[in-house]
């Protein structure tokens, strides 16, 4: 294998060990690449490093990134449950329910999400008597991914073609065994993609309740650097938290993507 | 089977694809529909299995009158199996389910029951290697007699096969016409809307030849097609014997 083709894709077809090979190098590359760029921007920086300082809070910061994945998980169900519920409004034949779906839906994508915690926070939550800033916090996150669910099941929904309905009909399948046993699982099935992407949002929108004072990852980060006037110390392992759970979901993502591959 | 249909009207959108269609055969065991593309033959099929209402008229399938009530055809659906030009499975499932959830769902076989009847068929179709394969992985003539599989597995009244061969090529088609003859010699009753005018002479005893959303000429399959009566049924046929 000549030098240069260590790093060009061949137009057709590889070998598995060549793929291998070259997959390796241009992995390394394309780290050294990134390490010399962050080298550089921090040299210039002339920073002193005090990560003993910041080792002292790292329970703080496990609590806090265990409590992003209690609050990111909990409102992933929410979310899915909301947006099915919204997804099933949209396709509703009574009117004011189908007119509902879509205004949630446009209201909710439509506005920054920081808008909507102050608002939920202090409006909504406070005239409903809610104390507990960890439900509200649940809440606000769960109704605003419920709204990007919602779009990524009616986009999976409107993808099951045609003739499958036709074909359904024709074997006798009532309006619900058409949903439950034709539409449902193809329309997941090609949701799915989206769907992870959208928990990767969920997970990493979450910060922004550190604005309410929810003491997740992003504001025990904050937190320590307050204490501890130590900045990239804090901050780079919240970069890497938030990269240990978003970056298994992309890669499931993509397997899934690949696995339920189907023609139509 | 007896077949009538009467001033059927079917249009979609501002198209009308059937223009007053009146059609009456008393017994027929093989009816084929024929006729050049975009003339109605399909819509027609899809009338009279029940598929869809049609926009005004009348249709009549063995005394059962199947227009415009939508539980009815529901019911009529039931009874009688449909075979596509696309052959319309469901990718998701293998090709043995494909077979199998109608008969457990619809027609209330147990899971068991409804596998086993599934499995007679994949063997009666030379499919036996292929059950648990997803229909991408098969070829055309599998999946369209896997298709044929699924239609007749609940023992259907009348199986109707819409184009079952346009899909496919030579060798494939020839595969799928066995299937089809096979099921007339099981003395099914089939209405297909078909090219294969060889096919359609052999197979079915009446044909009925649609053009421009009307019946055009209508009888034994051997004088449709060998000796029409209209002009424009004659010079379909001539163009078909042409190729």
């Amino acid at each position: 294998m000549p030098s240069t083709s260590l790093f060009l894709e061949p137009r057709n077809g590889d070998t598995a060990k060549n793929k291998s090979v070259r997959k390796a190098v241009s992995f390394l590359v394309a780290i050294l690449i990134l390490s010399i760029v962050l080298f550089a921007s921090f040299s210039a920086l002339s920073y002193q490093w005090n990560w003993e300082a910041a080792f002292r809070y790292r329970l703080k910061f496990l609590e806090g990134w265990l409590t992003t994945l209690k609050i990111s998980s909990v409102s992933f169900i929410f979310a899915f449950a909301i947006g099915s519920l919204s997804t099933l409004c949209s396709r509703s034949r009574f009117l004011p329910l189908k007119h509902l779906s879509s205004l949630y839906v446009e209201l909710i994508r439509g506005t920054p999400l920081l808008v909507q915690i102050f608002l939920f926070y202090y409006v909504i939550a406070d005239a409903a008597n809610v104390q507990n800033r960890y439900v509200v916090g649940v809440a606000i996150m769960a109704i605003f991914s419920g709204a990007y669910i919602s779009e990524i099941l009616r986009a999976g929904i409107e993808g099951v073609g045609r003739s499958q309905l036709l074909s359904a009909k024709s074997i006798g399948f009532t309006e619900y065994q058409t949903f439950r046993h034709v539409i449902a699982p193809q329309a997941l099935r090609s949701s799915l993609p989206a769907l992870a992407g959208q928990t990767a949002n969920l997970i990493k929108d979450s910060s922004l309740l550190s604005i309410i004072a929810i003491s997740e990852f992003t504001l025990n980060a904050q937190e320590v650097n307050a204490i501890t006037y130590s900045s990239f110390e804090s901050f780079f392992p919240l970069a890497i938290g938030y990269l240990i759970i978003t970056l298994p979901i992309m890669r499931l993502s993509r397997y899934i993507e690949e696995r339920l591959r189907y023609d139509t | 089977m007896k077949l009538i249909l009467r001033d059927v009207v079917k249009t979609y959108g501002g198209l009308r694809a059937l223009d007053g269609l009146n059609l009456a055969f008393e017994d027929t065991t093989c009816l084929a529909l024929i006729g050049p593309s975009g003339g109605g033959k399909s819509t027609t099929l899809r009338l009279l299995s029940g598929l869809e209402a049609p926009t005004s008229g009348s249709i009549a399938v063995n005394g059962q009158e199947i227009g415009e009530d939508t539980d009815r055809r529901h019911q009529f659906r039931k009874q009688v199996g449909v075979v596509f030009q696309a052959y319309n499975l469901f990718p998701h499932l293998t090709a043995l389910a494909n077979v199998a959830l109608p008969l457990e769902k619809v027609h209330g076989y147990s899971k068991a029951d409804a596998i086993l009847k599934s499995e007679s068929l994949f063997e009666r179709f030379h499919l036996e290697d292929h059950m648990m394969k997803k229909p991408a992985e098969l070829s055309g003539g599998q999946n369209q007699r896997v298709a044929i599989a699924r239609a007749i597995a609940p023992d259907p009244d009348i199986v109707f096969l819409d184009e079952p061969t346009s899909a496919l090529d030579p060798e494939m088609t020839a595969e799928v016409l066995d299937a089809i003859y096979g099921l007339i010699e099981g003395e099914k009753r089939i209405v297909i809307a078909t090219h294969q005018m060889g096919f359609a002479q052999r197979a079915a005893d009446t044909v009925a030849l649609i053009a421009e959303g009307k019946l055009v000429e209508a009888g034994p399959s051997k004088q449709v097609i060998e000796a029409p009566n209209t002009p424009r049924a004659q010079k379909f046929v001539s163009a078909c014997l042409d190729r």
